[in-house]
């Protein structure tokens, strides 16, 4: 099982910016969703006017599915400078590869529990770190895309841009540089000394 | 004597880099480090180099101080945890090595022992950042020090000729951001692209010092260039390494090409790092030929 759960509020609002497209993800059973909380959330960013569409739907970690789905909605997410999206770490990833240019939030996290994980996506994996980065890295997780899990920006391994630990596979962090220099979001490095907190799961099983 | 206080005067720091031998004898290490870099300012000692297990970099630097030298405790995040990390550091102020170089560290598949769980709880990063809150007092778990905290000269490096340049850059600024107070650099063969990088890198207001790896031979260039990440040797100097081996075998070409590439570079940056990666006998013939 995994269970994904809402960010602390201000940590979602200081994301976004004005006009919020927003993704909804009911997939699969074995993920647990906060539903209330992102309904709450949801009605209160509508109230302000900030919402420019809701996509609610299943498996977004299906990148086909999503294309389809999402081109339905191809205005509504034009119009909005952030698409912020309710699911686990592989979904919002899924969203944030076929929206290149659009800034692409998470609004979970997600955690793991024990027990059968769900379906395995191919392209995309989330480690179930319990403090989704994906907001300060461009949607690219650092926990799965880099041989050490760096949270806080490349190591010194790289050689021409692919991993010290495996010379077929793109550096991760060299991934994330990219990609945030085409989001225009450079920025972001200059985050906060990021720590990992390996106490999550103990907090949530005890829930 | 922390080196950042030399730095503050305006002097060119030059340090070189030993590694701790696979065994319990120092002895060797200790004497080859007092007759070839007792001239230089301080001494790195590597914290299982490559990641391949060999004695701690911190019982070496002991060693090394009690013979005279000032070494600088190197300390990566791949084999301890924030515990372990934290209570070294605490060893290591009071035993006097106030001088460190802080580090992610290679991968545990790199080295000799592949199947080691690689731990990169903190990294160089996250790292800095922890020796600044125990410097106030403070355990990163958010406790008190008994007592007067320790301070230190903190470090970190950089890859000036790296292909990623530019995240290099920005993980640069996060590590000024965290609390590094000077940098010694992967080893730089284009000084074009070491100029280049300090016109970016001089922003930080952070003093740098050039990485020099001596090449020992054509194959040792090729075999860098192919397999050592931030490393190129442009082939006019693998070139000149080949054309004589003898002169190259005997040391007298690397030692040319590291000299020529330190008087190029010296205008640019605040010290020198050697990595003499064995040939420590060729330090002092180095540093008379660069004019230092
Ligand atoms: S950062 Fe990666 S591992 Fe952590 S929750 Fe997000 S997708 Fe999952
Ligand atoms: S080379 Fe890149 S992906 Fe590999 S460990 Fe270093 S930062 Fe991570």
């Amino acid at each position: 099982m995994l269970i994904t759960e809402l960010k602390a509020k201000e940590t979602i609002l200081s994301a976004l910016g004005s006009k919020v497209f927003v993704i909804n993800c009911h997939g699969c059973k074995e993920i647990r969703f906060p539903e209330q909380e992102a309904n709450a959330l949801q009605k209160e960013l509508s109230a302000a006017g900030k919402i420019t569409g809701i996509l609610t739907t299943d498996y977004i970690c299906n990148p086909e599915n999503l294309k389809l789905q999402l081109d339905g909605y191809a205005a509504q997410i034009r119009e909005s400078d952030t698409v912020l999206v309710f699911s686990c770490g592989v979904g919002v990833q899924t969203v944030a590869q076929l929206l290149q240019d659009k800034k692409v939030c998470a609004a979970c996290d997600t955690y793991a529990l024990p027990g059968y994980q769900g379906v395995t996506p191919l392209e995309h994996d989330c480690g179930q770190c319990g403090q989704c980065y994906l907001n300060l890295t461009g949607g690219i997780c650092p926990i799965t895309a880099c041989s050490k899990s760096l949270v806080n920006g490349q190591c010194g391994g790289a050689k021409n841009g692919m991993c010290e630990v495996d010379p077929t596979m793109q550096c991760g962090w060299e991934r994330i540089y990219q990609r945030l220099k085409q989001l225009g979001r450079l920025d972001v490095l200059k985050c906060p000394v990021q720590l990992r907190d390996y106490a999550t799961d103990e907090r949530v099983n005890k829930e | 004597m922390r080196i950042t206080e030399l730095f503050d005067n305006g002097q060119f720091v030059v340090t070189a880099e030993v590694g701790p031998p696979k065994g319990i004898h120092a002895e060797h290490l200790v004497a080859e480090a007092k007759e070839y870099l007792s001239g230089i300012t301080a001494v790195n000692v590597t914290d299982n180099q490559s990641s391949v297990m060999r004695m701690g970099s911190l019982p070496t630097c002991v060693a090394l101080k009690n013979a005279g030298l000032t070494p600088i405790l190197q300390l990566t995040c791949r084999d301890r945890n924030r515990i372990a990390l934290q209570s070294e550091l605490l060893g290591a102020a009071m035993l006097g090595i106030d001088n460190i170089l802080c580090l992610t560290g290679d991968h545990t598949k790199m080295g000799d022992h592949p199947q080691a769980k690689p731990v990169f709880d903190l990294d160089s990063v996250s790292l800095l950042h922890t020796v600044c809150q125990l410097e106030q007092g403070v355990d990163l778990g958010g406790n008190p020090l008994v007592g007067e905290p320790p301070k230190f000269a903190k470090g970190a490096v950089v890859s000036p000729c790296s292909e990623s340049v530019d995240a290099q850059l920005a993980k640069m600024e996060r590590k000024v951001m965290a609390g590094a107070e000077y940098f010694q650099t992967q080893a730089v063969y284009e000084p074009e692209k070491f100029i280049q990088f300090m016109e970016k890198a001089s922003q930080f207001g952070k003093p740098v010092q050039l990485g020099i790896v001596i090449p020992k031979s054509a194959g040792m260039a090729k075999f860098m260039n192919n397999n050592v990440a931030g490393i190129h040797i442009p082939q006019e100097m693998i070139d000149e390494l080949a054309a004589d081996k003898e002169k190259a075998k005997a040391g007298i070409t690397g030692v040319e090409i590291a000299a020529r590439v330190i008087k190029a570079c010296k205008p640019y940056c605040q010290g020198l790092h050697i990595m003499a990666l064995g040939w420590e006998a060729k330090v002092p013939e180095l540093l008379k030929l660069a004019e230092l």
